[in-house]
């Protein structure tokens, strides 16, 4: 058991990491990878959310949404129902109103984080990288304990990457780009040649 | 006229307003190849030494000369094993020019086999070399900055991993990729944060996969499959790998590989003049080494029933693959590199660690540290983030404690 779950995690910080092997989540990425401060305020930020809103899914899909998934509540008829066309309407739901509470909690508590994101908190809930996360989840038929590993691998990942290219960006501010490629040009050059490095994950077998 | 005088007389046309003023940057190149340039420091605020950038370079590009020649010598002396046992040679215009050199493929002469292999590695050299300075050049020209013997280094890096088998057309498009994607785009020399050479490798091997990896490509015979040590210590286990060569066998660099990175010795020999005239990290050395042990060791203490490259222990990932090459010249690259102290300990260990993981744990690549490199590489400049935060939070700590005589006062 606990090696299946090692293996999924690391498969989803490294192997399927969200940013640099299925480019999910790439507005924010690119966006807010200037500074290494705001990239880890931000990737602790989607660690959090996809912690939290994979396994809310999970039970969403499982107990409400499934075909038959209803039959716990004793309704006549209840495992005929089939609602998973409900599916994305309800994960997007649920990742809004996570967010919004997220961010209530950073007003509150982590004022100096929360101007730091600014826009960018709000949007995490059109984040790619996070729809996409409970979609895989969906897909791959994890189960509770799975999609508990699953959310936070992913959201690690996408921490690691997005810190490693606001490094790799604070060290560029020293180089000299041509002037065509300045801005978003450069970054995603980087991005792909990060990708090239992560690449040397692709096909490990655990 | 000495070439002092020659290069004095027409230095005035590569300057503002004369005929060739956008050239200026191929002037340069060559004037200070010849001559030390005259323009020293003069204030207080920086650090005087013999040693310069092009120094640095020079130091490297000569130190690959070991392994550069005996890797000739032993392309040669695998090809031409290959041949006496039957195998055709490669037909075309290397061979004519080996017949015509060396007159056999007998694999007994030292002067055949250097024959072969020069053959081989010559022409991806010089296609390097030339295509590679040609994007320097045009970059230097056109953006004003001078051309940089890092070039030196990364022409001859970048051939020496190659498989000795490489078409030429795809050499050039490599060092295209390397030099102007992994290099010019950001700036030149000390802007890239990726080790050029192994951009422009990762680009062929992720984008002719056929032409640089698997068991044909190794070895100049026709038909001929010779598998590296690390693949064939993937397929069959230990037991084969001892009985297709003996450790020194591979220390020594008699088996199939790139050029380069074949023989351990002529690499440490390199090292040995990387380290004391301390152009390469001894930091870096040291923690690349240290990773790989320890990961070896985790994994052969771990081990498995399935999958025979956990048995493989330390003193064999030393010496197969491109692990010697890539520890001494690639990961000890200064722009690429982590550049604070403690950071270069952990950006070594970093490598050490991903390379055996990636030998053990990734079929798809038996050859790991090319890619460990280049992904240690990214989370290079993350390491001296951190490091450099420690750093100021230990001395604000310190600022902060009221000094003892206060205290007793």
């Amino acid at each position: 058991m606990f090696e299946l779950y090692l293996s999924l995690f690391i498969k989803a910080v490294f192997v399927e990491n969200m940013a640099l092997a299925f480019f999910l989540g790439m507005c924010t990425f690119l966006a807010v990878s200037k500074k290494v401060q705001s990239a880890i305020g931000l990737g602790v930020a989607v660690v959090v959310v996809l912690t939290i809103t994979v396994p809310v899914n999970n039970l969403i899909l499982n107990y409400l949404l499934k075909g038959g998934a209803l039959t716990w509540t004793g309704i006549e008829g209840a495992e005929n129902i089939d609602l998973t066309f409900l599916g994305l309407l309800s994960y997007i739901g649920v990742i809004a109103a996570i967010v919004q509470i997220l961010e209530m909690v950073l007003d509150k508590f982590v004022p100096a984080l929360y101007n730091a994101l600014g826009v960018y908190l709000p949007l995490i809930t059109v984040n790619c990288a996070i729809m996409g996360a409970s979609l895989f989840m969906v897909q791959r038929d994890y189960a509770f304990g799975e999609s508990v590993i699953y959310g936070a691998g992913a959201g690690i990942g996408w921490a690691l990457a997005i810190t490693a290219l606001a490094g790799i960006r604070e060290r560029l501010k020293y180089s000299d780009v041509p002037a065509g490629l300045q801005g978003l040009g450069i970054t995603f050059l980087t991005v792909g040649l990060m990708s090239l490095g992560f690449m040397s994950f692709s096909g490990v077998q655990l | 006229m000495g070439i002092r005088q020659f290069l004095d007389k027409i230095e005035p046309s590569f300057h503002k307003g004369g005929k060739y003023e956008r050239y200026y940057a191929l002037y340069e190149a060559v004037d200070t190849i010849f001559y030390s340039p005259a323009s020293v420091t003069r204030t207080t605020a920086h650090v005087r030494d013999g040693i310069d950038l092009k120094r640095i370079m020079i130091t490297v590009w000569l130190c690959t000369f070991p392994a550069m020649f005996f890797g000739m010598y032993n392309a040669g002396l695998q090809a031409n094993v290959a041949i006496a046992q039957g195998y055709g040679a490669i037909e075309g215009w290397r061979e004519t020019l080996v017949m015509a050199l060396a007159g056999s493929h007998d694999p007994n002469s030292i002067w055949a086999n250097f024959a072969l292999g020069a053959a081989c590695f010559l022409p991806i050299y010089l296609v390097t070399f030339v295509i590679g300075g040609f994007w320097e050049v045009l970059f230097a020209i056109k953006r004003g900055h001078e051309v940089n013997e890092g070039f030196f280094v990364t022409s001859v890096l970048f051939a020496l991993i190659l498989p000795p088998t490489i078409p030429l057309w795809q050499v050039a498009l490599g060092i295209t990729f390397g030099v102007v994607i992994g290099k010019e785009v950001f700036g030149g020399t000390g802007k890239n944060f990726l080790n050029p050479a192994l951009t422009g490798r990762a680009f062929l091997y992720f984008a002719y996969p056929a032409q640089i990896s698997g068991d044909a490509v190794w070895v100049a015979a026709d038909g001929y499959t010779g598998a590296t040590a690390l693949s064939t210590a993937q397929q069959g286990g230990m037991d084969q790998l001892h009985q297709q060569m003996s450790w020194s066998d591979a220390f020594f660099g008699f088996i199939p590989g790139s050029v380069g990175e074949t023989s351990t010795l002529m690499i440490l020999i390199g090292l040995a003049v990387l380290l004391f005239t301390r152009v390469a990290s001894w930091r870096i050395v040291l923690g690349v080494f240290v990773g790989m042990v320890a990961t070896s060791y985790l994994f052969n203490w771990a081990g498995s029933a399935t999958n025979p490259m956990f048995a493989m222990p330390w003193y064999w990932h030393f010496v197969v693959g491109g692990f010697a090459f890539g520890m001494v010249f690639m990961a000890t690259d200064p722009v690429s590199a982590s550049m604070t102290n403690t950071g270069k300990f952990i950006f070594g260990a970093l490598i050490g660690l991903m390379t055996i993981l990636i030998r053990v744990a990734n079929p798809a690549f038996p050859e790991g540290i090319m890619l460990a490199i280049l992904f240690s590489n990214l989370f290079a400049p993350l390491i001296d983030h951190f490091v450099i935060q420690a750093n100021i939070k230990r001395r604000q700590k310190r600022l902060a404690q009221p000094p003892v005589t206060e205290e007793t006062a």
